[in-house]
């Protein structure tokens, strides 16, 4: 297959990638989900909208994040690791990339209200970023486990100006928040939107994601041959929903030399059910919360217990495009278990006096293993997050490293 | 015939459908609730599937569907517990459940076993037409299983047209764009909606929001009756089941 005019074809006009994806709703969401798609085509590609959102890229969001070349880390383990910042978008993640296209896309229709679910309040923040750059109401769904474990972005939701509203059914994470918010969506589709938190939901989400994530790898792109005057032999993102993953892919998807890995949550190990979210890797097809993707479900069709020391990525649910991509080979899915998330977590801080996200870690410590198992090879990394929401829980949790080790 | 048609052939008004969950309130109450309301003179019945995901359903029938689960309900377990229902319930039944539970099951195996028990009709809130059209309609028809299709106030005149012509059995007029669970508003903008379907040769039914004669009364003058759930489910609970059925007819 080739990936010439991959971003006009996929997805297709049904919002399908290969055979995932599509729109599987009821048809209360159906007539708004048209509108949504009607709206993104007719004003997202306009003049206006694009010069709007690229300077709120630039002066707001602090784009373009750099490039950074990782000294320590890669002359401890081997390998050329580089990161792509996107711990320095405002407001600490990537999510801000797609909550301000949104958001504007939002405003544009004349919405009221932004409502979206959070897992590990990354996105939750970065739409009540959004939100209050906008003069829009905000609305966000999160799981009680999670706002027990990432407090600091609750305060920060709070203090932006959004309502959030605890999930109390099932495990409390990230599937039972896209359950309350679609259903406090479903109550007024008119005057709400919902803007959900990665490359996941009914068609057009997955490709209007996408499409506001990109402006990641473009960039990375650049500056990577800026840098160092060729293209990195490798690229490593973690993947919950597959939204940093998607937009740093999507700039090296026609290159076939480039390998593309995505590193999914293996938690307390994968051959645990309820203990992992390593959708791609163990995964059947399925449909949840709106569109056909790999899964992690029981013989009946249920979603699996899913669970990863990262609240953003425990999800029984993926990408379309990522499962698409897993079927094409285009690109590989790894997985990093909780034990060698906090490992890179404290190696990546202390190396290079960066702190990851938890998510993020996940990242880098799949590139640590690569690194040293290719030490003549160059490896971009997507620095998906910050960690700063992790750091009580984490030193709560697991302690200092001086503090295991004694 | 289908049981469906029979029904709308012979009844024209004020058809009374109610749904509930299988294995609800407890595990084995699906076929005692079966002929609880056929003796209460219930019209046709809609069985839940239970699944945790139900993007169109409210709360009420979202934590019914969740204790039905954690009851241990499942699809085979449906099918075996209704092996024998058609010896003492002769109205309509249809299933409404979620497609990746019908999906993960197998299509055609779902179907056949359908037709061994005698379901009539399938209501599949989130799949949608297109794909239902391109993919299993044959099997459907193979099987003589009907799909029932749903219309909300946002659906626009091409696409309920559409809805008129594709759906099988009768249409289903969801009174209000939310989940489940609310109640039917009476006002004017939803009389331009209900106007509509008075025009319409395909059989209707309204339900989302029915919780009362008044409302039921209300959604009849427009459709050929209305389909009650979250209502029933509530007075289930409360064991009041056969007196709500009498208040409401
Ligand atoms: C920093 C960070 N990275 C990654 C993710 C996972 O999302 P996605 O796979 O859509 O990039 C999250 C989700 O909350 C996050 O906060």
């Amino acid at each position: 297959m080739t990936f010439k005019d991959y971003f006009k074809k996929y997805p297709n006009e049904e919002g399908y990638f290969g055979e995932y994806g599509g729109s599987f709703i009821p048809p209360t969401l159906e007539e708004e989900m048209k509108r949504i798609n009607e709206a993104y085509y007719s004003i997202s590609k306009s003049h206006e909208f694009i010069s709007e959102l690229r300077s709120i890229r630039k002066h707001f969001q602090g784009r373009p994040t750099p490039v950074y070349y990782c000294n320590r880390l890669s002359e401890k383990y081997g390998g050329r690791i580089y990161l792509k910042r996107e711990d320095l978008n405002h407001s600490g993640a990537h999510k801000l990339n797609h909550c301000m296209g949104e958001a504007l896309l939002a405003k544009y229709m004349g919405k009221k209200k932004l409502i979206a679910e959070t897992g590990a309040g990354q996105h939750g923040v970065a739409l009540a970023t959004a939100a209050a750059y906008f003069g829009l109401e905000c609305e966000i769904h999160m799981g009680e486990v999670d706002i027990a474990k990432e407090h600091p972005n609750v305060m920060r939701m709070k203090i932006l100006g959004a309502t959030v509203v605890p999930v109390t059914h099932g495990l409390k994470t990230l599937k039972e928040a896209v359950d309350s918010a679609f259903q406090a969506y479903l109550k007024d589709p008119i005057n709400t939107i919902y803007c959900i938190g990665s490359v996941v939901g009914p068609h057009p989400f997955p490709m209007m994601v996408r499409e506001f994530q990109r402006v990641v790898g473009i960039e990375a792109r650049d500056q990577y041959q800026e840098m160092t005057g060729e293209l990195p032999d490798n690229i490593v993102a973690c993947v919950g929903g597959g939204s940093n993953a998607m937009g740093i892919f999507s700039a090296f998807l026609d290159d076939k030399d480039i390998k593309l890995h995505g590193v999914e949550p293996a938690g307390r190990g994968i051959d645990k059910e309820g203990e992992h979210a390593a959708t791609l890797t163990l995964g059947s097809p399925g449909v949840i919360h709106g569109f056909k993707c790999y899964m992690l479900q029981d013989k009946t069709g249920e979603p699996a217990p899913v669970y990863s020391v990262a609240s953003g990525l425990d999800y029984p649910g993926v990408g379309p495009e990522h499962s698409m991509l897993k079927d094409l080979e285009r690109a590989e899915y790894h997985h990093i278990d909780d034990n060698e998330c906090i490992d890179a977590f404290f190696e990546l801080s202390r190396l290079e006096g960066i702190i990851p996200a938890l998510e993020s870690a996940h990242a880098i410590a799949y590139a640590i293993k690569l690194a040293k198992a290719n030490p003549k090879q160059s490896i971009l990394v997507n620095l998906s997050g910050r960690g700063d929401k992790d750091l009580d829980f984490v030193v709560d949790t697991y302690g200092l490293p001086e503090d295991r080790e004694a | 015939m289908n049981r469906i048609d029979n029904l709308f052939q012979n009844k024209k008004q004020d058809i009374l459908s109610i749904y509930f969950p299988a294995g609800y309130p407890n595990l084995n109450d699906t076929v005692p609730n079966l002929e609880l309301l056929q003796t209460a003179g219930v019209d046709m019945v809609e069985i839940g599937i239970p699944f945790s995901d139900p993007l169109a359903d409210g709360s009420a029938i979202q934590a019914a569907a969740k204790q039905s689960l954690d009851n241990g309900m499942k699809l085979r377990l449906l099918f075996e517990q209704l092996k024998d229902a058609r010896q003492t319930v002769s109205m309509p039944l249809i299933l409404m459940g979620y497609w990746n539970t019908i999906y993960r099951y197998g299509v055609d195996q779902f179907l056949k076993d359908c037709k061994k028990i005698g379901i009539d009709g399938l209501i599949i809130p989130d799949l949608p037409l297109e794909e239902f059209e391109a993919h299993y309609k044959s099997d459907f028809e193979e099987y003589g299983i009907y799909n029932v299709l749903l219309a909300c106030p946002e659906t626009d005149e091409v696409r309920f047209q559409k809805l008129i012509t594709a759906t099988q059995g009768f249409l289903y007029l969801v009174s209000s764009s939310a989940t489940t669970g609310g109640s039917v508003k009476l006002d004017e903008e939803h009389k331009a909606y209900f106007n509509r379907i008075k025009k319409i040769e395909t059989p209707s039914l309204i339900g989302f929001g029915i919780n009362n004669k008044e409302s039921f009364n209300y959604a009849c003058q427009y459709a050929n009756g209305a389909i009650v759930g979250t209502a029933f489910i509530k007075a289930l609970k409360k064991n009041k089941a056969k007196d709500f059925i009498k208040k409401i007819k």
